[in-house]
């Protein structure tokens, strides 16, 4: 049997290959990398009962346009049977901002580390961590065996207005009289946003002790303040240490709205316990596994 | 020691073995570092995404449905670090570096700033044992102290926006070497050609590790690579 692949007709903007991301290795200075909304992630894989962290190409904002295929897709957060020469056009993400498309038996990449998640800048992922370009093959695994197609119904997404927010190591570093804007006055999304990190603008965070720190390491979700008092939230690409104070951290259960949004979009944050951060994450992952179970034949 | 543990995230903790910067507490650091990543790579410890040691902290990142932070922080404070070995040293490196003007962009300011002759500062840097604090930032990109203090210089006001690959720079008691084509602040005083990070090398793809001593050595042009 012939090796079936895909043509890049069109990339898209940032069309990349991802999976849960690249775990041991971030003492080395490697991010962790991965889907940056997991949930969709993990739903695409599920939808065709592939592995639950086979690589997906990711994209933003403007998809791909993959030629083996069959017309425009009408509507996400389903699968659709393919035939030689047909074309898929992911158009745009309008509501949101990162896309997932998975294929049965998942696509033939080379994984770095345990993981396929694309680094361009480190030139670490499938093909150099190059992000998809225009006539790439992208080589699939196996043709599709499965009759019917599936489809999670009622997903739609929202525009989130507020985040919670848990105070993070160098939270004493901030005035109250500061800190308090910080959790009361909107933040507008800024277009200065990748898979590295979300700038965001809005009333000034005040650092009373130094606005340097020796560099220490980060997680996903970590809010960091520069001297300028502007806060960035850095997300799945972020550099692996940093040395700029961090007032707080974005809860997991509210990371994947998150980095959906679009620039331009106002948002608060709101300061939460860890407590109250563990039972949301305990609601989140509930909410994922409704949604598999909810699978069904279209 | 730790003088204490607290949250990084919902799903990591950050140990605070205080304000020093220095090798004794450096050494502690990986020490934990590395008890943790084995009793993780023994899944005595489950769910452990990562574990990022840096000059005085220690970050533990951790996936919250099979660990917590509450029981994270009970398997660190019931360790007893002066029982975990620190003596393993590190490997000892010699790293070729030339020092020619076309690579050392900041060496002429440098003579300004620190009252010193470009040979000086070459001589001081060359004298130098280094020894790598943590690899952080960027894949491979190596924090080495300390200087020499006639070399204590700050950042520069204005970063550059493209740092060439395999830049050697200095900034406070420190000195970097950057893998990659990057923005970067700090005065650069030479090129070397070694690579730092090889995906080819697929079961150890870092050069350096923390604890490791680097000694810079200086070649020509027609040397590097």
């Amino acid at each position: 049997m012939e090796q079936s692949y895909f043509e890049v007709l069109r990339p898209g903007i940032n069309s990349t290959f991802q999976d849960k991301g690249r775990f041991g290795v971030q003492y080395m200075g490697l991010a962790p990398g991965g889907a940056m909304d997991y949930q969709s992630f993990l739903l695409s894989n599920r939808l065709l009962n592939n592995d639950k962290n086979s690589g997906a190409l990711e994209f933003a904002y403007q998809g791909p346009l993959l030629k083996l295929i069959k017309g425009k897709t009408k509507e996400p957060y389903r699968t659709y049977d393919l035939n030689e020469g047909d074309q898929l056009d992911v158009l745009a993400t309008k509501a949101s901002a990162y896309g997932y498309l998975s294929i049965e038996g998942g696509f033939k990449l080379d994984k770095f580390c345990g993981s396929v998640s694309s680094q361009p800048r480190a030139f670490i992922g499938p093909n150099d961590g190059k992000k998809i370009e225009l006539k790439d093959k992208i080589l699939i695994f196996k043709n599709s065996t499965t009759k019917e197609n599936k489809i999670i119904r009622n997903i739609k997404f929202e525009e989130k207005k507020i985040f919670s927010v848990l105070p993070g190591p160098q939270f004493h570093y901030f005035s109250t009289a500061s800190k308090k804007q910080f959790f009361s006055t909107p933040y507008l999304i800024t277009k200065q946003t990748d898979r590295m990190g979300m700038r965001v603008i809005g009333k000034s965070l005040e650092n009373l002790v130094n606005s340097n720190i020796p560099s220490e390491g980060i997680i996903k979700g970590a809010i960091q303040v520069p001297g300028d008092g502007n806060p960035i939230i850095l997300l799945s690409d972020h550099p692996t240490t940093g040395g700029y104070p961090k007032v707080g951290s974005i809860i997991s259960a509210d990371y994947d709205d998150l980095i959906q949004q679009n620039a331009n979009r106002e948002i608060y944050f709101q300061l939460v316990t860890l407590e109250a951060a563990e039972q949301r994450f305990t609601a989140y992952m509930e909410k994922i596994k409704k949604r598999i179970t909810n699978i069904e034949i279209v | 020691m730790i003088k204490k543990i607290t949250n990084i995230s919902d799903q990591g903790i950050i140990c605070d073995f205080g304000e020093e910067v220095n090798k004794d507490i450096n050494k502690k650091v990986i020490s934990l570092f590395n008890y943790l990543k084995e009793k993780s790579n023994n899944d005595e410890i489950k769910g452990i995404y990562n574990i990022i040691p840096s000059y005085n902290k220690l970050v533990v990142h951790f996936d919250l449905e099979k660990n917590n932070s509450h029981k994270i922080k009970e398997i660190i404070s019931s360790i007893d670090l002066k029982k975990l070995t620190t003596s393993q040293s590190g490997k000892a490196w010699t790293i070729p570096v030339c020092y020619d003007d076309e690579f050392a962009l900041d060496l002429e300011n440098l003579t300004k700033s620190l009252k010193l002759s470009k040979e000086e500062i070459i001589k001081t840097h060359l004298e130098t044992e280094f020894y790598v604090y943590m690899i952080g930032f960027m894949p491979g990109h190596p924090y080495m102290g300390d200087l020499d203090k006639k070399l204590f210089t700050s950042r520069l006001q204005s970063p550059r926006v493209q740092v060439p690959i395999g830049s050697v720079a200095i900034a406070e008691k420190f000195c970097i070497i950057y893998p990659y084509l990057s923005p970067g602040g700090w005065n650069i005083i030479g090129r070397t050609s070694v690579k730092l990070f090889d995906t080819k090398n697929l079961t150890n793809p870092c050069l350096f590790s923390p604890g490791d001593t680097i000694k810079f050595k200086k070649v020509n042009k027609s040397e590097l690579k």
